[in-house]
């Protein structure tokens, strides 16, 4: 293992270069930019044997891609916020079809008003698609993920497509030390594209067509049935990524200082790593609290969540989305699971647009919880409301 | 030439009986001969050939949305051109005018930028038919349709045409020509053309719909020749954007083609509407200036 310091999108586009896609499809979007940017420059200067469509949307972008994938090649697109909310139907639609499509989305608010800054409704919203959701807590777990989603995604048992989803800016744009796997590795672990099926002349099928009210739900049913098996798909192929690269992945939520802890904070993504340096400070001072980390939010670990909860006597969830009218999308589904246990769980709206977490802002949301306080966006400024 | 006997557009479809669409589609395809991967967009097409689990098909062929097809086909060129089918197999699109005209415009122009190997047939029924006969913007001045009606303040649809061709001209498209479902050997001789020349093709292909247009589903040829003969549709063939052919008549007055539809029936009952004919005379005289229709 040799680690290297790159940036956040470098080196998932170096990644996405080891996975061998054969068609790239994309449209240029803060802060996915340098995603795509650098994987023109891998295919410009012969890197990777790709063809590079500069589409004219997001929305082209991912149909290019059901094409692409439909013919028979592995394919790869990047994007986030407003690009995600023009492709809204697309994204259904390829879920349906049931193309194993991997797209990275570099987090980012949802516009009005405006914000290119980080949070998670992007990838949120589109929690009902179908595709899988993973969320990675640093740029390591970006580049991890991307490789095990094509490995989960092609499994003819599984055929989904998913998001591999990295906090905008905080992830995408920072340096830190990252392991890029050599190219064997990656071969030996992701395999050629096989495709269960594809457009094919010698072999005439016909894809996409429409389903009346006798064939609608089955078809629905057999995509839920798919996203539940993608769990164990994951277990599965995570456990044998650890064992090819040294990092396991086979656990859909993870754990931190977990196991004797009275308060559990529940969160996805970058803020987790915030979250763990707040948690030592914390049990220093005799604080006993910990963290579940969720990395893979569709199909959602609702069991494993129960279980590795079951023991603590608070539950604080950090959203950094919101579904207005009702919670944190997190944390509904977090109640949800712990429904019964009788285990309070409070929901912590959060980091909207960008705004900073600080290690003090998850401590003080600790002491809102101990004190039963809790659904409420937290940082407002008074001032301006 | 390619074989003309093949039909990879099966019977047992469900479209509308006397459908122009319909019929088109199986010259297309046998002007597009064998090897051709299609790709619909939603419309009456996709809705009447593909009920799941029957299909019309005979050939490769993939349906995702409304306005993507032209992104799809980019995909699927991209995708052949890495594996090195291209050579062997051939990319057609097949959808309506709305899908084209109208929800797919973003889709097309970008796919016709980019310069992708395919060619791009619509067929122009001139509304939006499946979902019960909605104006689109290939929709013909003074038609009456369910969202263009004409009533006491309205004589139909009150703009002309888009000229989607003309539109993809200016975009480099290397062979763009318009055809009918009436003149099935011109039509399959074009499309065979298309797809035998490399990069964005596109044909726009009269396709009368009895139940939109109101008219007996016996006559669709009939109605079909009349818009040819009266100069309301050109056929005409444009190379590198130069015109190469184009259809000569003996010209008629547009009074019968427009007589022999619903919905042009507002413009002579309950009298006849001389100013608003008169307007769609000159959209005909203008189509000959342009084209040079008229036979010496």
């Amino acid at each position: 293992m040799t680690l290297q310091i790159m940036e956040g999108s470098i080196a998932v586009a170096e990644t996405v270069r080891l996975c061998r896609p054969q068609v790239i499809s994309a449209y240029p979007i803060t802060p996915q930019t340098h995603i795509v940017e650098g994987l023109a420059s891998i295919v410009a200067d012969g890197r990777l044997d790709a063809e590079y469509i500069c589409v004219e949307s997001e929305f082209s972008a991912l149909s290019a891609c059901i094409g692409a994938s439909a013919a028979g090649s592995r394919v790869y697109s990047a994007t986030t916020s407003q690009g995600l909310a023009l492709m809204a139907e697309v994204v259904f639609n390829s879920a349906g079809m049931r193309l194993p499509i991997v797209m990275g989305i570099a987090n980012r608010a949802i516009s009005a008003p405006l914000s290119i800054w980080n949070d998670q409704q992007d990838s949120i919203m589109m929690r009902d698609s179908g595709w899988l959701q993973f969320y990675a807590e640093d740029n390591q777990e970006a580049v991890d993920l991307h490789i095990l989603s094509y490995k989960i995604c092609e499994d003819h048992n599984i055929l989904l497509p998913a998001f591999v989803c990295f906090d905008g800016f905080i992830l995408s744009h920072v340096f830190e030390p990252v392991d890029i796997p050599s190219q064997e590795e990656v071969d030996e672990f992701l395999g050629p594209f096989t495709p269960y099926q594809k457009l094919n002349v010698k072999d005439p099928i016909s894809f996409g067509m429409y389903a009346t009210p006798e064939y609608y739900l089955e078809f629905r049913y057999e995509h839920d049935q798919a996203v539940h098996r993608a769990a164990d798909a994951m277990r599965k192929y995570g456990k044998a990524f650890g064992e090819k690269f040294g990092r396991d992945y086979s656990e859909l939520v993870e754990g931190y200082r977990l196991e004797d802890a009275d308060i559990a904070i529940v969160a996805m993504g970058s803020i987790c790593g915030t979250t763990k340096d707040a948690i030592d400070e914390m049990r220093a001072e005799g604080k006993k609290v910990g963290l579940l980390k969720i990395r893979c939010f569709r199909p959602f670990p609702a069991a494993d969540i129960a279980k590795a909860l079951a023991h603590v006597n608070t539950v604080a969830v950090l959203d950094k989305n919101i579904s207005l009218g009702a919670k944190g999308a997190v944390a509904i589904e977090i109640k949800e699971a712990c429904y019964g246990s009788g285990i309070p769980v409070y929901d912590y709206i959060l980091g909207l647009g960008g705004r900073d977490v600080r290690k003090k802002d998850i401590k003080k949301i600790v002491e809102l919880a101990e004190k039963g306080s809790g659904d409420m966006f937290y940082g407002l400024r008074e001032e301006l409301l | 030439m390619v074989d003309r006997t093949i039909e990879n557009f099966d019977c047992g479809h469900r479209a509308c009986g006397g459908c122009g669409a319909s019929s088109a589609v199986r010259m297309i395809l046998k002007g597009a001969g064998e090897n051709t991967i299609v790709v619909s967009p939603t419309g009456c097409l996709e809705v009447f050939s593909t009920p799941y689990p029957e299909t019309a098909w005979k050939t490769p062929w993939i349906h995702s949305l409304f306005e993507n097809a032209s992104a799809v086909a980019s995909g699927i060129e991209a995708s052949l051109k890495k594996q090195g089918r291209l050579d062997k197999e051939k990319i057609l699109v097949i959808g309506g005018d709305g899908a084209t005209v109208d929800i797919g415009m973003l889709c097309i122009s970008g796919a016709f930028e980019r310069g992708h190997d395919f060619t791009y047939v619509c067929y122009d029924n001139e509304a939006y038919m499946n979902t019960g006969i909605q104006r689109s913007g290939a929709t013909p001045y003074d038609a009456d349709t369910t969202t263009s009606p004409s009533g006491a303040c309205s004589t139909g649809n009150n703009r002309p045409k888009k000229d989607l061709p003309q539109i993809l001209v200016a975009h480099s498209s290397p062979y763009v020509a318009t055809a009918t479902m009436a003149y099935p050997m011109d039509l399959m001789k074009k499309v065979e053309k298309a797809m035998n020349t490399p990069g964005p093709c596109y044909i726009q292909v009269h396709a009368p719909c009895c139940t939109g247009w109101g008219f007996d589903g016996a006559k669709t040829m009939e109605i079909g020749r009349m818009a040819v003969e009266c100069g309301l549709w050109p056929c005409y063939e444009m190379v590198d954007g130069k015109i190469t052919s184009v259809k000569k008549v003996k010209r008629v007055l547009v009074d019968e083609y427009l007589k022999a539809q619903k919905r042009f029936r507002h413009l002579f009952k309950p009298t006849r509407n001389d100013a608003e004919i008169a307007k769609i005379q000159a959209i005909a005289d203008a189509n000959t200036a342009k084209y040079g229709i008229d036979i010496e």
